[in-house]
């Protein structure tokens, strides 16, 4: 874990397609070996051998491309798991028990992450900056089929790959798109796109999935449906269709912001930029909701002294393990906000 | 117009739908009304979450016509179980509970009862032309009524393909090695 608080993490670059309103493309696909009981069914003794098994696979397949981290999460501590949540590899869920759980990651780059015995014995996923799914969904789809080569998956003809819930069973994949959309959320135009997308059952999340707040006006839109149509369909939804229309609707307001209202978009996002320059206590939540005005401005030219990956990276060194880990202490809240504020005032000066 | 509480004045915002003998019945509440009637109000209401409560609640419907006390052979796992928990217990709860949960799962996703897509190499089964094509061919039309036509040449180019001959089944694939899952370790 030591040094990852000076790699950005793959989704937080900033650049690769849309990058102005597309902060990261994300396909997930949930696996689980044939013939082992599903992980919340399962004993510790068979929890264990689909850890050992998960590895020979992963490590296997990566074979001489090398690069895999195996990160036994019972042995990582607190802190640890906290920056694995932030850096988008494990879930919340996860990091959470104390039954045998792992995750691999691909080293250097963190591109691709398994989780073993999640809610499924695995959870495949791949990340991209921008929108680059179908990228994504190759690199995916080599990584599945390298472990198939290893390792035998349920898998029933009618309903295909076989998952814990029967909500992912099909094709297992979950192809996610997170979206910074402060123009809509400003104009308050953000729920006609929120009832749309769950209107095609697609769902409309938070920064950190299931159940979070919209944080940082960032938006994750999901599928929710994964039997019937192929990992491409899917796809192709996504990405020629569904994604497109968001991120023109998004543009058409911040053009709209700029042209008919530049004081105000000007205040707006010149405004967060003097607070995070000058604040000397600044809460988590709040510094997200600057730094995205600040990233409204600077991808709209406005901003010139500041760049989209500095922003990119404050986004995730601000969270609370980041902090902890740079600093490498751990620090109660009231202190995390005088680092926090130190943190932003030294990257943005 | 607003509708009123059918209990009370207050401005009705909670419609309530249930289908009883076949029929729809809807009631119409405020939020203090319905959270007075355990009709829970989420601001956040989570589509996961709401897909496997409609799973678990549309499943009672079906339960009276179903044996009661199905259980898995695989793992013991009962419909029951399943119904409180959202997770089944092993892959073989599929083919044991096959007739409970084949209407559950189609409705969950959007009508679809059968896999289209990936097919792992080693399970020797050839992805269902049938169901893709039949799948393709829904989406095309949907992608022309929606004046998609990007994405409906792509489809059509795919029906295509999807509709020509298959070529030979390569065997490269991998020889089979099974480790003995299950058992205690070592």
């Amino acid at each position: 874990m030591n040094g990852g608080e000076h790699v950005v993490a793959e989704w937080l670059r900033g650049d690769g397609p849309s990058a102005d309103v597309v902060m990261s493309s994300r396909v997930r696909l949930a696996r689980n070996f044939a013939g082992v009981p599903f992980v919340n069914r399962a004993t510790r003794a068979q929890r264990e051998q689909v850890l050992s098994m998960a590895q020979d696979a992963i490590v296997g397949a990566a074979g001489s491309r090398g690069g895999v981290r195996w990160i036994d999460l019972c042995a990582a501590s607190p802190l640890e798991r906290t920056v694995l949540v932030e850096r988008h590899l494990i879930s919340k869920q996860h990091a959470k028990g104390e039954e045998p759980r792992a995750v691999a990651v691909s080293a250097p780059d963190e591109r691709l992450a398994v989780m073993v015995n999640e809610e499924d014995h695995l959870r495949l996923q791949v990340m991209r900056s921008g929108l680059d799914l179908s990228d994504a969904f190759a690199q995916i789809d080599a990584a599945d089929s390298a472990i198939e080569h290893r390792a035998e998956y349920a898998y029933s003809p009618r309903f295909g790959y076989l998952t814990a819930c029967p909500t992912n069973v099909g094709t297992g994949i979950r192809v996610s798109v997170m979206l910074h959309l402060p123009g809509l959320k400003l104009s308050g135009e953000i729920d006609k796109v929120k009832r749309a997308a769950q209107s095609m059952s697609l769902a409309v999340r938070g920064f950190y999935g299931e159940g979070s707040e919209a944080l940082g006006d960032l938006f994750q839109i999901s599928n929710q449906t994964t039997l019937g149509k192929s990992e491409k369909d899917i796809l192709a939804e996504f990405e020629l269709s569904i994604i497109p229309k968001v991120i023109e609707y998004e543009r058409v307001e911040r053009r709209k912001l700029l042209e008919k209202r530049r004081p105000f978009f000007e205040d707006q996002v010149f405004r967060a930029l003097g607070l995070l320059r000058h604040a000397r206590l600044l809460k988590s939540d709040e510094a997200m909701q600057l730094l995205s005005h600040v990233r409204m401005g600077v991808t709209a030219g406005v901003i010139t002294d500041v760049d989209v990956k500095t922003v990119s990276r404050l986004l995730l060194l601000t969270q609370p393990g980041h902090l902890q880990q740079i600093a490498q202490r751990e620090m109660d809240q009231p202190q995390r906000r005088v680092e926090r504020a130190a943190l932003v005032r030294r990257c943005l000066a | 117009m607003k509708r009123k509480c059918d209990r009370c004045d207050r401005e009705a915002t909670v419609t309530e739908v249930l289908i009883k003998h076949g029929k729809k019945v809807e009631r119409h509440l405020c939020e203090q009304c319905a959270a007075g009637e355990g009709i829970a109000v989420q601001s956040h209401v989570n589509v996961g979450d709401l897909l496997t409560n409609f799973i678990v609640q549309q499943s009672g419907a079906g339960e009276q016509k179903a044996a009661k006390g199905v259980t898995c052979s695989g793992c013991g796992t009962s419909f029951a179980d399943f119904k409180q928990r959202g997770l089944l217990g092993c892959p073989e709860c599929y083919a044991s509970m096959e007739p409970q949960l084949g209407p559950l799962i189609e409705r969950a996703h959007e009508g679809a009862t059968h896999h289209v897509g990936k097919t792992p190499r080693r399970s020797g089964a050839a992805p269902d032309t049938r169901h893709r094509i039949a799948a393709l061919r829904k989406q095309l039309q949907d992608a022309i009524d929606a004046e998609q036509y990007e994405r409906a040449a792509a489809l059509r180019d795919e029906l295509r393909s999807a509709e020509a001959p298959a070529p030979a089944p390569s065997d490269d694939a991998a020889p089979r090695t099974r480790r003995p899952i299950g058992g205690d370790p070592q």
